[in-house]
């Protein structure tokens, strides 16, 4: 290849846990820095500001990743500003395609989480009510400033335009691996399109119970994982523990399966699935045995929509939108 | 103007759509808030549907299928009722009042039961007022 590929990544408002997922290639990173130039990736990689970004022309950088969801204004003004300097910008990550868990916090009002953060956490000694200020003079003559909350948490595509997804809590290192090939050799999908196998986690679990011939029959049980130890070899929902795999993109491999937790939905939805969260009511409810187990199940989770929408409350139908008293 | 609500209606065309049928044969009187689609049973209709009209604006959404026993399709109606036990969950925990969804068994027979539920239904919703993601009215 001629010119290298001017690649940047943008940690927004996640965790760098994706940031992670991407040097845990190692070689194949490696390898494909023979075709990439990081103009952008701090702090992980390059140490590069956000001023020099921002002093980059625009369509400057050929292909960007963003991991994390935009929860307050820094956020919001850098993925509009990467926005600018990019061709090719890819959604990485549940935060960035869904909203993550941090959307969660949009089912409760700004004074709820910073009294929980500042105030009630069992860490925090707080006792003078010390809470962030978005603006402050410091001595009489600093003027200082700190990122403001935004009303509610976004995901990147409800900001900017999204050339490309990438899902995952972080995105398993094989299919980023992938991807990464995908767009180093340009051979992409339409644009718009997740980066994915299109294969369910139930497709590539080896629990599936078509895989040993059995059929799957009507659920009569529910329990959660705090109950109960799940048999290592049966199809948890079979067994009763409410288990995403059937809506939830499988480019994981089933890895939390394989350790005998529930797929809780963190790959984003399959193809053609709108709302994450109606969809595997949907899936779960269907395949319960009769009303009483439905009562069950609602009697035995306390919050429904922390339950089905852990990783895409922003992406959510409900969620798009400015609930009553939140986040005054 | 007084405050009218919007109601979705999802009918199973086995029988709450015919029991609507039956209502304007009967000449029920019944408020003309509810907006009904025709779904070949209750079983079709999906939480996303749900979600979406109320995410849309509208005040109530109402699913009418066939009593137990009565699905053209034998156990549609109870995949219904499931579903939309742990939906109407769903739609509380997630900050919605969740007396704006309601599920009746109405059937082809009851079309003065099906005049009596949408007279209801539209009184409830008056009380409550207009949906909050519309913004206000």
């Amino acid at each position: 290849m001629a010119e290298k590929i001017k690649f940047a990544f943008l940690l927004a408002g996640g965790c760098a846990g994706c940031e992670m997922a991407l040097v845990d290639l190692s070689e194949k990173l490696v390898d494909a820095l023979e075709h990439l130039e990081v103009v952008f990736w701090a702090p992980t990689v390059a140490d590069v500001k956000y001023k020099d970004l921002e002093a980059m022309p625009d369509g400057f950088i050929d292909l960007a990743f963003v991991d994390g969801m935009i929860r307050n204004s820094e956020n919001e003004h850098m993925v509009k500003v990467l926005r600018a300097k990019s061709k090719v910008l890819v959604a990485f990550g549940a935060c960035a395609t869904l909203g993550g868990i941090a959307a969660l916090g949009d089912l409760h009002t700004k004074a709820e989480l910073f009294d929980q953060a500042y105030k009630h956490t069992f860490s925090t000694d707080n006792p003078e009510g010390v809470w962030p200020q978005p603006q402050c003079l410091f001595e009489g003559k600093y003027d200082l400033t700190l990122p403001s909350f935004t009303s509610r948490c976004a995901t990147i595509d409800q900001l900017v335009d999204v050339d490309y997804y990438v899902g995952g809590c972080p995105p398993h290192h094989d299919f980023v691996a992938a991807a990464v090939t995908a767009i180093v050799t340009g051979n992409l999908p339409p644009k718009g399109s997740w980066l994915t196998s299109g294969k369910a986690v139930c497709d590539v679990c080896k629990r599936n119970p078509a895989l040993s011939d059995q059929q799957r029959l009507p659920v009569g049980e529910v329990i959660r994982t705090v109950e109960g130890r799940p048999d290592e070899t049966k199809c948890l929902l079979q067994q009763g523990y409410v288990c995403f795999g059937p809506v939830t993109q499988g480019d994981c491999n089933a890895s939390c399966l394989n350790v005998n937790i529930p797929c809780r939905g963190c790959g984003g939805p399959m193809p053609g699935v709108n709302d994450f969260g109606a969809r595997s009511v949907t899936a779960i409810a269907s395949s319960l045995k009769d009303d009483a187990t439905a009562e069950k199940l609602v009697n035995k989770y306390n919050d429904m929509a922390k339950l089905v929408y852990r990783y895409s409350f922003s992406a959510g139908t409900l969620g798009k939108k400015q609930r009553p008293g939140s986040q005054a | 103007m007084t405050y009218s609500p919007n109601i979705i209606g999802f009918a199973c065309q086995w029988c709450t759509y015919a029991g609507a049928d039956l209502a304007g044969n009967l000449r029920c009187k019944y408020p003309p808030t509810v907006k009904l689609i025709k779904v070949p049973c209750s079983g079709r209709v999906e939480p996303e549907h749900v979600l979406e009209a109320l995410a849309r604006g509208a005040d109530g959404v109402l699913i009418g299928g066939c009593h137990y026993g009565d699905c053209h399709y034998k156990e549609g109606n109870y995949k219904t009722s499931r579903r939309m036990t742990v939906l109407k969950k769903l739609i509380e925990d997630s900050g919605h009042d969740p007396r704006r969804f309601r599920l009746e068994w109405i059937s082809g027979a009851e079309g003065k039961k099906f005049a009596e539920v949408m007279d209801e239904f539209t009184k409830e919703l008056a009380e409550l007022g207009p949906n909050p993601v519309k913004g206000g009215n």
